[in-house]
């Protein structure tokens, strides 16, 4: 018997269970994929929503910078290089979004890659899916465009969201994978970012950039944003 | 004593009070016929079963359970001046007759009718003032059974503000197990010991006068512990507060007299 | 892993008495149980959502099979493989096979539960493969050779100078005159150390908080990143899951999502929840080659059906020992296995045998905070009181506490009895102890009197005394009535 064979059974055993109604039940729950309920600050207006989720990222010691066009991603970027007293060498997610943008204007000496992070990259800029305002949390998805090694390797991770992509729930960013890539489908690694790496390990003292990344840096595209 | 117009009440005295403290019992027994209330004290009562039951004695706890539910099966309510028997009573009787439609019947409408103490003064009868007096301060402790399984909380504290002269200080983790746990604190007792020493370092950071709670188990192990100590504080049921019945000293403190 | 849970009290007399583990453990008290209190304060739907979560996972258990069945279908579609392993020694020889095929020298780990409830290991070790444990917690405890005494928080039993010790002995290559007292340093040396380790890792073992049927994904939910990069970079990743793990859609997953790390570190949500399914796709640009799922009964399968079916909506969060005093005077490592606390003394003996563990469900006072904080609702005293009722119908109860007890209940019965027994040593117990307010000796109650004083009963029992005081009540009214009858007449 395999060992297959060998839980099922006992599984079926103990429940004591027959057929039929059981697996309509399943049937039903799996393809009716029912929300529960969905805390209130996840059901707001889309510009609140922006906002929830700015203060929500903030909350977990990440930072928001809002600029009015994936143009103004490159002097960003170099902006937060300086502010850091980082290197000016990154590594960019090969998306259309990041890989057009106009790096050697903003920074003529930017060393810019596009790919999977080397073991030494210490400044990483991704490009998010959605952005869930709930917890400030952003949907970050593996695929010819995103290495995931990208969001955990270097020390920094940049992030780049518009915010038309922010969305109230989890649940939305649920929808959005089904739109994507077919119900019950997913992308080899979905991540879930809320903040950067942190751990209490020692002593409960909360200390950042444990394995991952020791700095969050959210770049909103907000057309709204005057600047 | 005027016949009372009010409720007939059979007081679960607990075997904690009958042998160690029956003065809580008269303390409550005042201040339920002060609320109105008809007092009797069914004499086939022993007690509720928790040891037997927390030690895994199924057989004996039922019998304890039926023994009592016959003994109160004609009262409009059942009192005791502890959390945990009341909720022995309310909570776990029933589930021990699942099985047993008929005797569940019974047992269920017994359960139904019992109430801890305190809240049976504040949530049934509203008593809003008590006769006691007290001048000093008092802390409160949150017996766990009460707390959890009961819901009582500000019930203590809404009379005890109702008290001339007394001040009400908060310990530190008043919710927090005193370590007693019926048999635990015998078969565990230097762990016992452990969280019962965290609870006197909070009691005596209050610099209260007096420490309250509403299970005699409870006060028997906090006061063992504080009098062990040395502590000052002195430690008694709330009832006897509550009704001003403060003649007898307090938990472990020796007789004046002789 | 080898239980000691027998040896709980031995175990327990050591912790009390340790007093750089009640340094630490002073310092996980407020931690833990002030964030929860404050997360769940701040998410008005927190209770409504417990009950979801529990109504989630008592449905999927009443469908188990079916659900795994689903799950398992759509691993496989997604190219992943899935290993059902009946016992803890069915999923060593998977994951020693699985690594042997890959070729592998060393293995990085994620945090995994049933990675030490399998003790994988030692098994690797003991095959010539080594295991590279990268939550700084974990990391820790392996250079010392230990357990974790805790489900998320494994080197909570420590003090940052054991770790700083730790670390001097064990990372000869660094300068000895390095500064390591504050937590960040020894963050950052940890942080040093692992990458290289990560890198060069050639199979990646994780567990799994979750796993979902609608699209055969792992789920893990980590704050470190380690998890992430374990099974990222290496070629081969292995999932270490138990079958209870399954929740049916995504949507489930959020609403559980929603109270665990909540419940357990009062976070609103974790650093990287991350959803795996299969092994890396066409086009891919990092990811592992091959995606394996071990999934492990154990004994899981049994305690549905049972009394303790409920156990098994546990998300392992970690609130329940947060939050019990018991925990909190001895730590982890007393209850002796994997699983310590509330959660641990329901579990435990479920997986070992009430024989190998009949201290831990007796080891509670039922104060009954562990259940009022469980997120999933569990009624865990009433489960430790089951394993108590095992214990005394196969007579594992100590002979003096079934002796005592059965001498307690022979009175208890007997109304009429009692009452003269009670009597009588109300009143010796209070003659004896006339002019004192409490004993500090008394046969057969040392455990008592050895840490408290035994206050002196008041020398009449209230039944009685209240006997006496109905007489005399009796009489004052018949007086009372001959009076009023004299006035009449």
């Amino acid at each position: 018997m395999s060992g297959r064979d060998e839980i099922l059974g006992r599984l079926r055993r103990s429940l004591k269970r027959g057929d039929g109604a059981a697996a309509a039940a399943v049937d039903e729950r799996l393809q009716g994929r029912r929300r529960n309920l969905v805390p209130a600050r996840a059901k707001q207006e889309p510009a609140a929503l922006v906002d929830l989720f700015e203060e929500k990222v903030k909350a977990v010691q990440g930072t928001v910078r809002r600029i009015s066009g994936l143009d103004g991603v490159p002097a960003a970027v170099a902006d937060h290089l300086k502010a850091h007293n980082l290197p000016p060498k990154i590594c960019i997610a090969p998306a259309p979004d990041l890989e057009g943008l106009a790096w050697s204007q903003a920074a003529p000496l930017l060393d810019v890659r596009a790919g999977a992070p080397a073991a030494d990259d210490l400044v990483g800029v991704a490009r998010a899916a959605a952005g869930v305002a709930e917890t400030g949390t952003l949907m970050l998805l593996s695929g010819p465009t995103g290495p995931s090694t990208l969001n955990f390797l270097p020390d920094d991770h940049i992030v780049v969201l518009r915010a038309e992509e922010i969305v109230g729930a989890y649940e939305d960013g649920w929808d959005l994978l089904r739109q994507r890539y077919g119900v019950g489908e997913m992308p080899r690694t979905m991540n879930f970012v809320t903040g950067p790496s942190r751990t209490g390990d020692i002593e409960q003292t909360i200390i950042n950039g444990a394995h991952g990344p020791r700095r969050l840096h959210v770049l909103l595209v907000d057309p709204a944003v005057s600047e | 004593m005027p016949p009372a117009s009010g409720p007939r009440v059979g007081l679960f005295v607990t075997c904690l009070v009958d042998l160690f403290r029956p003065s809580v019992a008269f303390a409550a027994v005042k201040l339920l016929e002060e609320a109105g209330c008809a007092v009797e004290v069914p004499r086939a009562q022993t007690c509720c079963g928790q040891p037997a039951y927390n030690s895994g004695d199924r057989k004996d706890t039922r019998a304890l359970a039926l023994q009592t539910v016959r003994a109160f099966a004609d009262f409009d309510y059942v009192v005791a001046p502890s959390g945990s028997c009341a909720a022995m009573i309310r909570d776990h009787y029933p589930a021990l007759f699942a099985d047993d439609p008929d005797a569940r019947r019974a047992v269920e409408a017994v359960a139904g009718r019992t109430w801890e103490l305190v809240s049976f003064l504040t949530d049934v009868l509203h008593v809003e003032r008590v006769p006691g007096r007290f001048e000093g301060t008092v802390t409160y402790h949150d017996s766990c059974s009460g707390l959890r399984e009961l819901g009582i909380k500000g019930q203590p504290r809404r009379l005890l503000h109702g008290v001339a002269g007394l001040r009400l200080r908060e310990m530190q983790d008043s919710e927090t197990c005193c370590g007693f746990g019926g048999t635990f604190c015998v078969k565990y007792p230097a762990i016992s010991d452990k969280i019962v020493t965290a609870k006197a370092d909070n009691i005596d950071a209050t610099g209260a006068d007096l420490m309250l709670a509403g299970d005699l188990g409870c006060l028997l192990n906090m006061a063992g512990k504080l009098k062990r100590r040395g502590s000052k504080v002195q430690a008694r049921h709330v009832a006897e507060v509550l009704a001003g019945q403060l003649q007898e000293p307090a938990i472990g403190e020796p007789s004046s007299d002789r | 892993m080898q239980a000691t849970s027998t040896a709980f009290k031995e175990n327990a007399a050591g912790a009390l008495v340790d007093a750089q583990l009640q340094k630490a453990l002073t310092k996980m008290k407020a931690g833990f149980i002030d964030k929860r209190a404050k997360a769940a304060a701040e998410l008005p739907e927190f209770e409504a959502l417990r009950d979801q979560a529990k109504a989630i996972k008592d449905h999927t258990l009443e469908h188990l099979d079916l659900y795994l069945e689903r799950w398992e279908s759509k691993v496989t579609a997604s190219g992943g493989r899935v290993h059902w392993c009946p016992t803890a020694e069915d999923a060593r020889a998977r994951v020693l096979e699985i690594c042997r095929a890959a070729g592998a020298r060393t293995v990085t780990k994620g945090k995994s539960m049933i990675g030490e409830e399998i003790a994988i290991n030692d098994h690797l070790e003991a095959n010539g493969i080594e295991p590279i444990e990268t939550d700084l917690g974990e990391y820790i405890i392996q250079l010392r050779h230990e357990p974790p005494s805790h489900i998320i928080a494994p080197a909570v039993h420590l003090t940052k100078e054991q770790v700083a010790e730790d670390f001097r002995r064990a990372h000869t290559a660094l300068p000895g005159d390095r500064q390591l007292e504050e937590p960040i340093q020894l963050v950052t040396e940890a942080r040093a150390m692992l990458r290289e380790r990560f890198l060069a890792a050639d199979v990646g073992i994780t567990g799994a908080n979750f796993l979902v049927a609608e699209t055969g994904s792992s789920v893990i939910v980590t704050n470190e990143g380690n998890g992430d990069m374990t099974q990222l970079l290496p070629r081969v990743h292995i999932v270490l899951a138990s079958i209870e793990k399954v929740v049916p859609t995504l949507e489930d997953l959020a609403t559980i999502l929603r109270v665990l790390a909540r419940s357990a570190t009062g976070q609103e949500f974790s650093s990287y929840t991350t959803l795996s399914t299969g092994p890396r796709r066409p086009g891919d640009i990092d990811g592992p080659d091959e995606y394996h799922v071990i999934v492990l009964d154990n004994g899981r399968s049994a305690m549905l059906g049972s009394e303790f079916q409920e156990m098994l909506r546990c998300i392992r969060c970690g609130a329940c020992m947060n939050h019990c005093p018991v925990y909190h005077a001895v730590g982890g490592h007393a209850y002796g296995w994997v699983y310590p606390g509330p959660m641990g003394s329901v579990l435990t003996p479920a997986l070992i045998g009430i024989d190998k563990a009949a201290h831990l469900p007796n080891a509670s006072t039922f104060c009954g905070r562990c259940e009022a904080v469980c997120p999933m609702r569990i009624p865990l005293p009433k489960m430790m009181r089951h394993w108590r009722e095992k214990e005394f119908e196969r007579h594992l109860s100590p002979p003096t506490v079934r002796v005592g007890l059965g001498f307690w209940s022979f009175f208890a019965r007997r109304p009429w009895l009692y009452h003269r027994l009670t009597a009588l040593q109300a009143r010796v117990m209070g003659r004896l102890g006339r002019g004192r307010g409490g004993f500090s000796k008394l046969p057969l109650a040392g455990g008592w009197t050895e840490y408290r004083e035994m206050p002196v009963p008041q020398g009449r029992t209230f039944q009685d005394l209240w006997a006496e005081r109905r007489g005399e009540r009796a009489q004052g009214a018949r007086a009372q009535g001959a009076r009023a009858q004299g006035a009449r007449g």
